[in-house]
């Protein structure tokens, strides 16, 4: 029986809707597993159902319409299920990985054709062209998912992996090494040790879950004219985030980058106003300058003093932004407006716009609540590549934890070393996958340069 | 000019070494007329190293190849003079059985056995070339210039090409323990395109066993209860001898670190690479400083001599350094050295020019086994031996060969690693090398594979039958242990005996032996009417019972394993004309040619999209 594969199958940063597709024998026992629709009628073969998917403590992650087509009548000739839910990073992130841990792997680049051609779906002449979509989707996800490490996980993700190493070692030595003057594992000392490394794939886990373990996430820039209140926005939005993760001082001096954190959506926040005080402005910047940040960035917040009017600068930088990808915080509306949403409404239809009052600090929960609809609404995306990492990584780092936690319940009743190596060696390997580090005689290796063996 | 042959075979084993003794013995049990040549006929099986069978991972290839119908199992059974199960402390996956053999004896049988083998001929001589015409081998020359037709001819010449002996800074042509060196052969083996490479291994010092002082070593005794390496042998009764241990110690090490300039290893003569896991005494010394001491085995070469084996003591230190140290250690002041260590050096490929039937690439009907092919052992040879062996006989009859996986057997593994990712040192097998080691276990070394030996013709009726019964013992024996109930108050006294809780109400023997303290053999105390079973069968049911759900979970994994596994590839793919396929996986593939897409995945550099676009194409090439 092959494996049951998922993925996501809508482009990212396109619209309201994402749709999550399973392929597999398991298909249909994980999507009765995660949804419950509202009318509680059974899921039937090729009929759309309502209903919300739900984590295993039964909180509503998202409402959906799915869909369960039995083979062989379908793209790749398995029985496959389609999850349709809204279209931003958070929800389709989380539905993935509850497809995941119960029970489906994350398809490779390309396998879904792949299936579909093997499975005889598409014909002979198609054949070709699949070969040469897997390479080059291979090409494109291995690009992605290296570097997407954020420095310091990468470093605690390692640092587990050395510790496993280290029991790998140990184990190995101990298992084919009998007659050696080699210090024996005991059990005591094998589950500490095992022990350590669980609770640091724990805390990894609580980490991904707040979206902290990528370098990159989504990309919000603050632009405005000095002391409009970028300053209080940034300090704001950082303060309020419990997960501040590294502080990465732009390449240049006109920036600063801040990785923060918002009800689980990973952003690197970009202030403009590096140097705030000198004659960083809008306009200093230029509208180029402007238009180039604008295009690096998913999402930009542009503060406006409503006591001050409206100045040329102002009408060119408007006329730039993207609605869809742009909120105007019009700050210090606790003054004598010289500015109405009106005024900037015939500068730019359609683009949202807050009024706030700095002085108040309760306007950060407006602006990320703002935020937050714009992500989950699906009007504000991050590339793909990251998504299906995060995912992956996610995923992986359950495996960890779940072999760990197996070794210690059986190291825990002295269970024989080879079986509990089992358990040791794949989350060794998870750890190694996540890392993308190849994984060979690295074991035996490292026994032959640590121990003195043989006759 | 036509070749006038003196005899015409179907097979010729060339060197009658482990891997040689096996091959023949294969091919002619299988019915192909054999040659088996050895420079010296009182060569045939020697052990020119330890004085041992098995040990982990080793162990358990011998009770493959006795499963198989080879020859190594029942040999050592009929001459080991000590044996121990090793591992017994862990689970049943790696409980080794290791034996110390009489060598004289060792050698003995097995000529013997080899004198009386029916389609075999045995020939004292000197290989010196092939006869090769259009890439396929047709026989073999002598020394004589005497020339024997063969349809498949299996080279396993061991440490003899080219074979060069250090001792200090002397070194010398020779083949292992005194024997001439094979140095016209492999000249023309390069001429016939094989490229060759440099390996090297040691042996330590022999000394007189009346020469040592045995109260100052520990002594080592074998297992009280044997059991056979053969599943032909239930039981085996035997008088067994010691085996002494003692250490290295600082003034061991002085005089080796004095000396280290003295050594041929560090002199730079030396160009072939060692293995890691057998390093000779000034290796250890050098790489591991800071150890205070290095323990060695002292063991009796066999009953009928003085001689004994220094295991864990190999040098290639002149022979006044070699007898300074070893009168350093304690227990060894006095002794008499009767044969110096010695380190050597010998010719060998690269087992990536092998096909998984140990067929030579290059040469139709060419076979290779043992050192030749990179490996180091006795067990690791003979285990190839007898799959070449297997493989020319099948070839010449035009039948499928026989290839075991990585979740058969340890030969498997053994063959896979070799032939799939190679080797940078002489190979050894270790548990830790198999993916599927609660399954891969000794103890049912004969579940896994006698119908295999038995469906090409190895395996005779005899041995079948045997297996047959045995599984349907252990059949009956699980299922009255399920059936079996024990009250508690029946159980109470023995469960206190074992440390083992008190059972509430009744439950089945099977169920109670499920927990870790309770042994098979101990239950017998509350299973009055069990029936007699062998020791061979005891295991099997005790191991069955104890790590079914473990077993059963890796039985899962092979079963995925397996479907790559049986996915296969043509000998003749172009792979550089494969689209998508990556130019490094291409290479790799168009050099290793593996035989199936799960071979094909453990090549390094070959990625899993370069195996999804190997499966795509082989659909497309299915369908048009």
């Amino acid at each position: 029986m092959e494996d049951t594969i998922a993925a996501i199958s809508t482009p990212f940063g396109e619209g309201g809707i994402g749709i999550i597709r399973i392929s597999g024998e398991k298909s249909l026992p994980i999507i009765s597993n995660i949804f419950s629709p509202v009318r509680k009628d059974p899921i039937k073969n090729r009929m759309m159902t309502y209903g919300h998917i739900c984590d295993k403590e039964g909180r509503i992650i998202d409402e959906v319409l799915t869909v369960y087509m039995k083979k062989p009548g379908t793209y790749t000739a398995e029985d496959v299920v389609e999850i349709n839910c809204h279209g931003g990073i958070v929800p389709i992130q989380r539905i993935l990985s509850l497809v995941l841990s119960n029970g489906a792997r994350l398809a490779e680049p390309g396998e879904f054709t792949k299936r579909a051609f093997l499975n005889g779906r598409l014909d002979l002449t198609q054949a070709e062209a699949v070969m040469d979509l897997i390479s080059a989707k291979a090409d494109k996800t291995f690009d992605a998912a290296l570097n997407q490490l954020e420095g310091m996980l990468s470093d605690k993700i390692k640092e587990a992996r050395k510790e496993l190493m280290d029991v790998l070692v140990d184990l190995t030595v101990n298992i084919d090494y009998p007659d050696e003057d080699i210090e024996e594992v005991t059990y005591q000392n094998l589950i500490s040790r095992l022990e350590s490394v669980h609770r640091k794939t724990e805390e990894l886990l609580k980490s991904v879950d707040t979206g902290r373990i990528l370098k990159d996430g989504l990309r919000i820039t603050i632009i405005g004219k000095p002391n409009v209140g970028k300053s209080s926005l940034m300090n704001g939005l950082l303060r309020e985030s419990r997960a501040i993760v590294t502080d990465i001082p732009g390449t240049t001096r006109d920036t600063i980058e801040e990785n923060i954190n918002i009800k689980g959506i990973p952003i690197l926040l970009t202030d403009t106003a590096g140097i705030r005080d000198t004659e960083d402005t809008v306009e200093a910047m230029g509208i180029q300058r402007s238009k180039d940040s604008f295009n690096k960035s998913d999402l930009v917040i542009m503060v406006m003093d409503s006591s001050r009017s409206i100045e040329e600068e102002d009408r060119e930088i408007l006329k730039l932004l993207e609605p869809s990808k742009a909120i105007i915080l019009l700050n210090k509306i606790d003054l004598k407006s010289q500015i109405t949403i009106d005024d900037i409404k015939e500068i730019k239809d359609n683009i949202r716009i807050l009024p706030v009052s700095m002085k108040d600090l309760s306007f950060i929960d407006k602006v990320e609540e703002v935020i937050v609809n714009m992500v989950y609404s699906g009007k504000v995306s991050q590339k793909d590549s990251i998504v299906i990492t995060n995912v992956r990584h996610k995923n992986l780092l359950e495996n960890t934890e779940k072999s760990l936690a197996d070794a210690i319940r059986i190291s825990k009743i002295y269970e024989p070393l080879e079986i509990i190596e089992i358990d040791v060696n794949s989350a060794y390997l998870s750890l190694g996958e996540i890392l993308g580090e190849e994984t060979g005689d690295d074991i035996l290796n490292e026994v032959f340069s640590r121990f003195c063996l043989g006759k | 000019m036509k070749n006038i042959y003196m005899d015409n075979y179907d097979v010729i084993v060339i060197g009658a070494g482990h891997a040689g003794c096996e091959a023949a013995l294969a091919s002619a049990r299988m019915g192909s007329r054999t040659l088996i040549f050895s420079i010296n006929l009182e060569a045939i099986a020697m052990m020119p190293c330890n004085p041992s069978i098995g040990g982990t991972g080793k162990g358990h290839l011998v009770r493959e190849i006795d499963a198989l119908g080879g020859e190594m199992g029942i040999n050592i059974d009929k001459t080991f003079i000590q044996s121990r199960m090793l591992n017994t402390a862990k689970g049943p996956a790696v409980h080794s059985l290791r034996a110390q053999a009489d060598k004289t004896k060792y050698h003995l049988e097995m000529k013997k056995t080899l004198e009386k083998q029916k389609n075999l001929d045995i020939i004292q001589g000197e290989v010196t070339d092939l006869i090769i015409e259009d890439k396929r081998v047709r026989g073999v020359v002598t020394r004589t210039n005497t020339k024997y037709g063969a349809k498949a001819v299996i080279l396993a010449t061991g440490t003899y090409l080219h074979g060069k002996i250090f001792i200090g800074d002397s070194n010398f042509s020779s083949g292992p323990n005194g024997l001439a060196a094979s140095e016209i052969l492999p000249e023309n083996l390069i001429k016939h395109g094989m490229k060759f490479r440099r390996f090297k291994t040691g042996t330590p010092a022999r000394a007189l066993a009346s020469t040592f002082d045995y109260s100052k070593m520990a002594k080592q005794e074998g297992d009280k209860k044997i059991i056979p390496f053969s599943f032909m042998n239930d039981y085996l009764e035997k008088k067994q001898i010691n085996c002494w241990l003692t250490y290295t110690n600082d003034k061991t090490h002085r005089v080796i670190r004095n000396n280290f300039h003295r050594s041929a290893l560090f002199g730079g003569e030396i160009e072939g690479i060692g293995p890691r896991y057998c390093p000779s005494i000034e290796d250890k010394v050098n790489r591991f400083a800071d150890k205070k001491r290095h323990q060695l085995f002292v063991e009796p070469e066999g009953l009928d001599t003085e001689e004994m084996y220094i295991q864990g003591m190999s040098s290639s230190m002149p022979e006044d350094v070699q007898r300074e140290f070893y009168h350093t250690i304690e227990g060894l002041e006095n002794i008499k050295i009767t044969r110096p260590a010695y380190a050597i050096e010998y010719d060998c490929i690269d087992p990536l020019e092998l096909r998984p039937t140990l067929e030579y690439m290059g040469i139709k009907g060419l076979y290779c086994a043992g050192q030749f092919n990179g490996s180091s052992g006795y067990e690791e040879a003979a285990s190839q031996g007898l799959i070449a062996g297997i493989n020319a006989s099948l070839s010449i009859n035009g039948k499928k060969p026989f290839i075991l996986d990585r979740s058969e057997a340890y030969i498997g593994v053994l063959i896979d690693d070799l032939v799939t990712k190679g080797t940078n040192e002489p190979y050894r097998i270790m548990t830790s090398r198999a993916e599927y080691r609660l399954v891969l276990r000794q103890d049912n070394a004969d579940r896994r594979l006698t119908h295999r030996g038995y469906e090409v013709g190895l395996v005779s009726e005899d041995r079948y039958n045997k297996f047959l019964a045995k599984q349907e013992n252990v059949k009956a024996e699980i299922d009255r242990l399920k059936k079996t109930m024990i009250k508690a108050e029946d159980a109470e006294d023995y469960l206190q005996s074992r440390g083992s809780h008190s059972l509430k109400g009744s439950v089945s023997l099977y169920d109670l032996l499920k927990r870790p303290e309770i042994t098979y053999e101990s239950m017998g105390k509350i299973d009055i009417n069990r029936p007699e079973i062998s020791s061979h069968e005891i295991d099997c049911v005790e191991v069955n019972i104890k790590y079914e759900g473990y077993i059963k979970k890796q039985i899962q994994q092979v079963a995925k394993f397996k479907r790559m596994e049986t996915k296969r590839l043509s000998e003749t793919m172009d792979y550089n004309s494969i689209e998508g396929l990556r130019l490094e996986a291409a290479q790799k593939l168009n050099k290793i040619r593996p035989v199936s897409i799960g071979q094909a995945s453990r090549i390094s550099g070959v990625s899993p999209a370069d195996i999804n676009v190997l499966l795509v194409y082989l659909e497309k090439m299915r369908r048009s």
